[in-house]
Formats: structure tokens, C-alpha cells, sequence
């Protein structure tokens, strides 16, 4: 919006008594770069038009000009929160596109990686929904755990946050026995930080006040705003891409998918809370049936050879050099491969022409999709709901933004 | 799958007739291509169709094509999902880019708003009939539609960076 409709905007809202309230783009409650006009009548919001697109960076156009394993660290920066989720999507994208068939082991390795950044991903989006009704010392205990999640994707990868883990095939390495201590240490204190989690606010009447009926959505308006994800499942809906469209061998383990009936902040917050309690299911589970074998398919023009082998063998070598110079040709053609991200259905619709880079990339980014329902659900409610919606939706900005 | 692509297809010829352009099954998407002045009662069709019940839009997006003949440089892919019989088709529309203009389905699915608002600001594609067609995640006075090929990644003004060897 620019100046001059902003200032028709602050005339015409003043004829009638309202006042504009620029909530955000930097604003701590907000937690992102956010920008929500809010027309309100005292502490009621009449209207919203949010502004997106702050942190920008043509990830869609980068990737036409990147060879495809230089793509997964693009991805890293788009749910930021659960980054190895979207690279494995990534991977398998591109593995769909190759048909390669990814080892048992490599698969379910993936699994728990995936399960454990969900948890990390729920982790942070349930503990501000604590913070924003004036619940603090839940986000500090969860924040520990998640720390020890953390732990264990920068032992297996160096990096934390952005994680760029995983390679076309399959892994880059395997599980050392650190990397398992810290699994297995997690598994055993995770559990109890969620029940205590659960005991400061599950049936905390003061929590249960604020959130309960509010900020919601029907089933009806959610599938029609494309929501996906948690969000989708608290409204009543049972659609899990896990389950509808199995992948990296998620039909090998039994879970349950939680639902809500209202769709408000309490059931998004229910939702998410159970699934980590089923996210802990699937590691365990996937740790008792692990298989042995290789951590990566056979495909030595797209998962680089060890590099002890680069400096001996001229094949290797050969191989090394196609991959980093992005020589390497894929065939032609157009896949479309869901996961279940964090935050719902993380698509990526790949057109290949057959050269090093893609022809076209297009991510579908679950936070983008249902953040334009937040209008519509803010309407009428306190602005103290709308900071409270806008964290139990978990919008995550660079997502939203690409 | 080839069945469900058989079977959806011949109830789209039966209802659309030449508008169906072509349909294909693309490794797991059967794929119908349309002309485009039909896509909204296409998607209005499919979303009460009698087999399937395609009442979930996954995603747009706008592809460019130089290469292709005068009249189908720009596509539009719409993905619809039935959740319940867990059934996705693709959908695609070629446009010109003379006359770069596509229905909108707004009226259909919400969702489409910001979809078809992204695709606008990528590529330029103004969709008929959208409440509110304006750039969403460019700058408002962006002069060009940045996905469009003919637009370098870097500044094409630059010449202290030589990338003829990357990329495309």
C-alpha cells in the first residue's frame, strides 16, 4: 500500500470513527517481518491488509540458474524452523524426477531427521503461543530441547539452522555413535519435557481462556483458502501427506493423526502438542526396525564419491568435477513431489528441459497459501487475538516470502 | 492411473469437446491442457464432478516458453486434489503473450487470490476478473515481470562478472 492510498485509507477510516494501527513489519510481537494495516474501532479490528514480501529473494529465479545440487540450500532458507524437511523434499524431488530408488536405510535415516525437525518446528511455534498470552518459562524449558535437536543435525552436518543436509540418493554420512548418543538422549528427555510443557499449559485455566474459540476457522473456509498441515487438521480435517501420499517409506510405521473440531488457537495448539508425542512414535519405531546396508542409492553422476577416492582415482575424479561444475545431464520432464512439512504441504513442482539447471522450480510454500485467510480470520476480534493467531498459524516469514 | 486419466479425460471430452486440447499421464499427473477461455468452468465442472470431487486447488504457477510458437508462450498450471479418493490432476493453459490474459477462478477457490496475484507479478499474466490484481511480493513499481527468460539473474547493465559459463 502506498502513501497516498494509506493517507485515503486514515481519512476515510476517521469519517467513521476508526483509527489505522501499523502493526509491524518490525514489531517483536509480530515474530518476523510482518506488515498488518489494521483499521480498529477501539480494540476491535474492522479491516487488515497485510503486506508481504520483506525479505524477498527470488528463490524461483535462482534456482533456473543453479545446477540441482546447489538447489537444497535454497530450500534450507525457506521454513527455516524445519530445514531438513525441505531438503529431502528436494531430494526427493529430484530422485523422482532420476528415478532412483533410495536405500531402506537411507529412507528411514531420513525419517528420523524429518521427525525430529518437526518436533523442533512444533517445539518453537507451541512455546510462543505461551509466550503471547504472557507465558514465558514454557519457551525457555522448550527451547533447551530444541537446542539438543539442534545438536544432533550439527553433529551429522555442521550447521544448525540451515542445514543443507542430505544428497541426491541419499545421505552424505552416516549416524557416528555421538550422533546416536544425542538421538538417544533426546528420546529419553523429550517425553518429559513435553508432559511438563503440557502440565504449565494444556489445562491451565488462564491459557485455556484466552485461546479457547478464538481466531478460528471452519473446515469449509480452510480447505477453500488451501490450508494445509496442522492448521488444516485442527479445523477437522484428516489430511496428512504422510499418509495420503506415502513417501521415503512413512507407510512402514504406524501413527496416528490427530484432528481437531473447531479450528480455534487451542485446537492448533492440541494438534501440533500430539503430534510431537507421534513424531517421537515414528523415531522410535523407525530406530527398532532400522535396516542395515548402504546410506545412499548407486548414482555416481549425482552423489559426489568420497573425496579420498577424488585425489586416487580418475574416475572419481571424472565424477567430481561433472557434479560441482553441474555437467551432469538429467532427463526431460515434470514432476510435482509433496512432503509434509512443518507447516502443511511443501510442494515442488520441477519442468526439466534437460539442462544443468532446472527450467522451471516452483515451491509450493504451505505459510504463503493459508496466510491470506488471516484477514478474514483477525475480522472482528481484539488485536491481542490477532498477535495470538498470527503465532498459532505458524507463519513462518521466510516462507511466506520465498 | 492410465485408467483414471482414460476415464476423467473422456468425461472432459464429452463436456468440453475441442476445448480438452490434449491429455497425457506425466509420471504419476494425469495432465489435460486446455484452451484457456474454459478453465473456470472446467475447474467449476471438476469441482462437482460426478467421479472425483477436485474441491482442493494445491498451487498455480505461470511458466514461460520462449521458444514456443507465437500463440502459447505463457502456461498457467493449476494442480487440483481430491482428498477423499486421494486423486491429483494438473491442468494447464497456454496464453499468448500479446494477449496475456487467463479467467480468473477467484469465484471458485480463495486461495487463487494470492496465487494468481504471484503469478501476475512474475510473469505478467492478468487474470480476468481478480478482485485485486497487484504485485504481492515485488516492489509496486517494478517496471518488468521478473521470471519472465528474457531477464538475467544479475544486472545485465554488470560487466565485471562473466556467467556465460553457469547456468543457462
Amino acid at each position: 500500500m502506498n502513501a497516498t492510498e494509506l493517507e485515503k485509507k486514515r481519512v476515510d477510516a476517521e469519517k467513521l470513527g476508526y483509527s489505522i494501527l501499523n502493526l509491524g513489519p518490525t514489531h517483536p510481537a509480530t515474530h518476523g517481518i510482518f506488515q498488518n494495516i489494521l483499521t480498529m474501532d477501539g480494540d476491535i479490528i474492522m479491516d487488515a491488509v497485510p503486506t508481504v514480501g520483506y525479505i524477498h529473494r527470488a528463490f524461483e529465479k535462482l534456482a533456473e540458474r543453479r545446477a540441482f545440487y546447489q538447489i537444497p540450500t535454497l530450500t534450507d532458507r525457506l521454513n527455516y524452523c524445519s530445514a531438513p524437511i525441505n531438503n529431502f523434499g528436494w531430494h526427493m524431488t529430484m530422485e523422482k524426477l532420476l528415478g532412483i530408488e533410495v536405500p531402506k536405510r537411507a529412507q528411514y535415516l531420513r525419517v528420523i531427521l524429518m521427525e525430529f525437525s518437526r518436533i523442533a518446528d512444533h517445539l518453537v511455534c507451541n512455546s510462543v503461543i505461551g509466550v503471547d498470552t504472557g507465558a514465558l518459562s514454557g519457551f525457555l524449558f522448550v527451547f533447551q530441547e530444541r537446542e539438543k535437536i539442534y545438536e544432533i543435525f550439527e553433529e551429522l552436518c555442521g550447521a544448525r539452522l540451515t542445514t543443507n543436509m542430505g544428497r541426491i540418493g541419499g545421505l552424505e554420512r552416516d549416524f557416528s555413535p555421538r550422533v546416536w548418543d544425542k538421538v538417544n538422549a533426546s528420546l529419553e528427555s523429550l517425553p518429559k519435557l513435553l508432559a511438563e510443557f503440557e502440565k504449565l499449559l494444556m489445562r491451565n485455566r488462564i491459557f485455556m481462556d484466552r485461546v479457547v474459540g478464538a481466531g478460528p476457522i471452519s473446515a469449509e473456509r480452510a480447505l477453500n483458502y488451501g490450508f494445509t498441515g496442522p492448521n488444516l487438521r485442527a479445523a477437522g480435517v484428516d489430511y496428512d501427506v504422510r499418509v495420503a501420499a506415502p513417501y521415503s517409506s512413512y507407510e512402514d510405521f504406524e501413527f496416528d493423526i490427530p484432528v481437531g473440531t473447531n479450528g480455534d488457537i487451542y485446537d492448533r495448539f492440541m494438534v501440533r502438542q500430539e503430534e510431537m508425542h507421534q513424531s517421537l512414535r515414528i523415531i522410535k519405531q523407525a530406530i527398532a526396525k532400522l535396516p542395515e546396508g548402504p546410506i545412499h542409492a548407486d548414482v555416481p553422476d549425482f552423489y559426489l564419491p568420497p573425496k579420498e577416492e577424488v585425489y586416487h582415482n580418475m574416475e572419481a575424479l571424472i565424477y567430481q568435477f561433472k557434479i560441482v561444475m553441474g555437467e551432469t545431464n538429467v532427463p526431460v520432464g515434470e514432476v510435482y513431489h509433496a512432503v509434509e512439512g512443518g507447516n502443511g504441504e511443501l510442494g515442488f513442482y520441477l519442468i526439466s528441459d534437460g539442462g544443468r539447471t532446472p527450467f522451471r522450480l516452483s515451491f509450493r510454500r504451505p505459510c504463503f497459501i493459508y496466510y491470506q485467510a488471516y484477514t478474514e480470520m483477525i475480522k472482528g476480534a481484539m488485536l491481542s487475538d490477532a498477535v495470538l493467531t498470527l503465532s498459532s498459524l505458524n507463519v513462518i516469514a521466510g516462507e511466506l516470502d520465498a | 492411473m492410465e485408467n483414471v486419466t482414460e476415464s476423467i479425460g473422456k468425461a472432459l471430452h464429452d463436456k468440453f469437446g475441442d476445448a480438452l486440447v490434449k491429455q497425457e499421464l506425466i509420471v504419476d499427473f494425469p495432465t489435460f491442457t486446455f484452451k484457456k477461455e474454459s478453465i473456470l468452468d472446467v475447474l467449476t465442472f471438476l469441482y462437482d464432478f460426478e467421479i472425483y470431487k477436485f474441491q482442493f486447488l494445491t498451487s498455480i504457477c505461470g511458466v514461460h516458453y520462449p521458444d514456443n510458437v507465437k500463440e502459447e508462450e505463457f502456461c498457467v498450471v493449476y494442480q487440483l486434489n481430491d482428498m477423499v479418493k486421494n486423486q491429483r490432476i494438473r491442468l494447464k493453459v497456454y496464453t499468448s503473450e500479446a494477449k496475456i490474459q487467463v479467467p480468473s477462478v477467484t469465484s471458485l477457490f480463495s486461495t487463487a487470490n494470492w496465487l494468481e496475484r504471484e503469478t501476475y507479478d512474475f510473469f505478467g499474466i492478468e487474470f480476468i476478473g481478480h478482485p485485486n490484481l497487484t504485485k504481492i511480493l515485488n516492489m509496486d513499481d517494478q517496471p518488468y515481470f521478473p521470471l519472465r527468460k528474457q531477464y538475467q539473474l544479475e544486472d545485465e547493465t554488470r560487466d565485471d562478472k562473466d556467467d556465460s559459463k553457469f547456468g543457462r
